[in-house]
């Protein structure tokens, strides 16, 4: 290709026996590299631009009319008002919490779909059908159930005379509660990707075991954990993308309140964006940017490389 | 005998807690749409006094304007536009990137999976869309999402094209065909089924999606049907039974995509399962 041939000479080449360059030739010109071009506009101008835009504007003081360079003025700030970093320690929680959850609910529920249990295509559709609800939805309704007055959970409670805690507007609880709701909502998706690794697995692997005498608990921890490990993977870094980078859920149930006290970094972001601190919040972008890329990359990376191994 | 008598426990057990966790908040849902405005002030989980189910859905649709309206259009608008270019410009990608392999293909990669991890920088997002005289727009949202929602179909596409044999590729070039009717001749009707597939989980994805509406176009006339829902909560306080009217009616077309397209939407969100 680094000759200066003539344009028709890719016929010519087609025809020479140099099977390789011919081939390239060839896929030079079926396959051209223009095709990406459209894509890559769109990507590049709204989503690359404005990812190492940030980079700069995150340590400037920017308003609607103009820019001023402040050094690290905004992560001081951001790192020394407790406004702001309650929503770093919330984010992490958050993260490992939902992520947690999702893996062991996900694996108990894929275990149990994937059983010859009853009613197992009933159970599969109510329990995938909240991925699919709109997030604003799903968040309006558990508001109005954990109402702590009228909401039928602390009903429910009350019948076994239970005093129901006030889910969301106690700073205490407000986030776990949000990060219940957060499981209910993604667990079924956690438990359909066990359950295609589940059913990946060989049943001989389960025979061998029963002939040498492995109870029930032995045969899930021996063989089922360790041999769904690419499931487990999978779940792990997509509950952790989207739990670290949460904010529809939070927003809707409870705007971040009561105080700051469910706030994340997601919820901080939209605030200093609506309140025009365009600065700070460019550098609550810059930090949730270096969590999710610490907390990934290196998860990626390690869960990846054991799974070479295995 | 022992055995199944425990089945059938374990079973009946597994269908009430089922039931009880993921069937009460739907029901809840349904029975508070049904109720008028008084009765359904309690929260209660209780069958409805009067049932008014019709008078609530004209309510709602009649609340602020007949904005609900103008709001199922434009997130219609926003979700078959965006979704049809997303799935043209990726499936080129895919099928470039899977045919071809070059030196680039690594840089490619990378920035696909950035596009998957790395949030989103708002602010200079959106001043680089007013800049461009496309902010508070459907077509700036539309890109938005194309954007956004383009990595994990690059990367659905390239893993089902690289395991589609080239033989026909190779008959139709002999045939004299370029290189773009053989992708639109040849590879888009292979890819078929995993087209489906991304069409299927972006529009409920698009649909749905609340954050992008409420960051890049947050004026009235653009509102999207979860935008409204939200700006609901807050004018429907008091009528909780508009607000639920209002969450059914959303749902519904999900939930119809649900019933026909299980299959597709079941792989395409597992799709990384098996191989990581």
């Amino acid at each position: 290709m680094a000759t200066l041939a003539p344009p028709d000479a890719s016929d010519t080449a087609a025809r020479t026996p140099g099977r390789r360059s011919s081939s390239r030739k060839y896929a030079h010109r079926m396959y051209p590299h223009w095709f990406l071009l459209p894509g890559a506009a769109v990507f590049v101008v709204l989503f690359i631009v404005p990812t190492f835009a940030s980079f700069y504007y995150a340590f400037t003081r920017w308003t609607l009319f103009d820019v001023e360079f402040i050094g690290f003025d905004n992560f001081v700030t951001f790192f020394s008002d407790p406004q702001l970093s309650k929503g770093f320690t919330n984010t992490l929680i958050f993260g490992a919490l939902t992520s947690g959850l999702k893996i062991v609910l996900g694996l108990l529920l894929g275990v149990l779909l994937t059983s010859n249990i009853w009613a197992r295509g009933y159970l599969r559709a109510v329990v995938f059908f909240p991925v699919l609800v709109s997030v604003v939805g799903v968040g309006i309704t558990f508001q109005a159930l954990m109402d702590p007055y009228d909401g039928v959970i602390n009903e429910f409670l009350a019948i076994f005379g239970i005093d129901g805690p006030g889910w969301l507007t106690n700073p205490d609880l407000a986030l776990y509660s949000i990060i219940l709701v957060d499981v209910w909502r993604g667990v079924g998706l956690a438990a359909l990707i066990y359950m295609a690794g589940l059913v990946a697995i060989p049943q001989e692997y389960y025979e061998a075991a029963r002939v040498d005498g492995a109870t029930g608990w032995h045969r899930f921890w021996n063989v089922t954990v360790p041999l769904v490990r690419p499931a487990t993977t999978t779940v792990i870094i997509l509950s952790l993308i989207g739990g670290l980078r949460e904010f529809q859920l939070i927003w809707v149930m409870t705007g971040g309140g009561p105080g700051f006290a469910s706030d994340v970094l997601a919820s901080v972001i939209y605030k200093q964006y609506a309140y025009g601190f365009f600065g700070l919040s460019t550098a609550g972008n810059v930090v949730l940017f270096v969590v999710v890329s610490t907390v990934i990359l290196p998860l990626f990376w390690w869960l990846n490389r054991k799974q070479t191994e295995l | 005998m022992s055995r199944t008598v425990s089945r059938h426990v374990y079973g009946a057990v597994a269908v009430l807690l089922s039931a009880a966790i993921f069937l009460v908040p739907f029901a809840f849902i349904v029975l508070q749409s049904l109720k008028t405005g008084p009765d359904s002030a309690g929260l209660e989980f209780s069958w409805p006094v009067d049932i008014v189910f019709w008078e609530n859905v004209v309510a709602v649709f009649q609340a602020r304007d007949y904005m609900l309206i103008t709001a199922f259009i434009n997130s219609t608008i926003l979700t078959v536009l965006s979704v049809s270019i997303m799935v043209v410009l990726a499936a080129m990608i895919g099928w470039v990137l899977a045919r071809r392999p070059s030196r680039w293909n690594g840089v490619i990669t990378f920035f696909v999976l950035a596009g998957l991890i790395v949030p989103p920088a708002i602010v200079p997002t959106a001043r680089l869309m007013q800049t461009l005289g496309i902010f508070n727009t459907i077509g700036g949202l539309v890109l938005i999402e194309v954007a956004f929602g383009m990595s994990f179909c690059v990367l659905l596409f390239r893993a089902f094209v690289s395991n589609v044999p080239r033989e026909l590729d190779e008959a139709a070039t002999i045939d004299g065909a370029g290189p773009i009717r053989l992708f639109f001749k040849i590879g888009f009707p292979l890819m078929k089924s995993v087209i489906v597939t991304a069409i299927v989980v972006q529009s409920v994805t698009v649909f749905n999606d609340f954050a992008n509406p409420l960051y890049f176009a947050p004026g009235e006339e653009n509102a999207t049907v979860q935008l409204t829902l939200f700006n609901f909560q807050s004018q429907f306080q008091t009528t909780w039974n508009l607000l639920f009217t209002d969450i059914l009616l959303i749902t519904i077309p999900p939930l119809v995509m649900y019933i026909f397209f299980n299959r597709q939407i079941v792989a395409g969100m597992t799709s990384g399962a098996v191989k990581g």
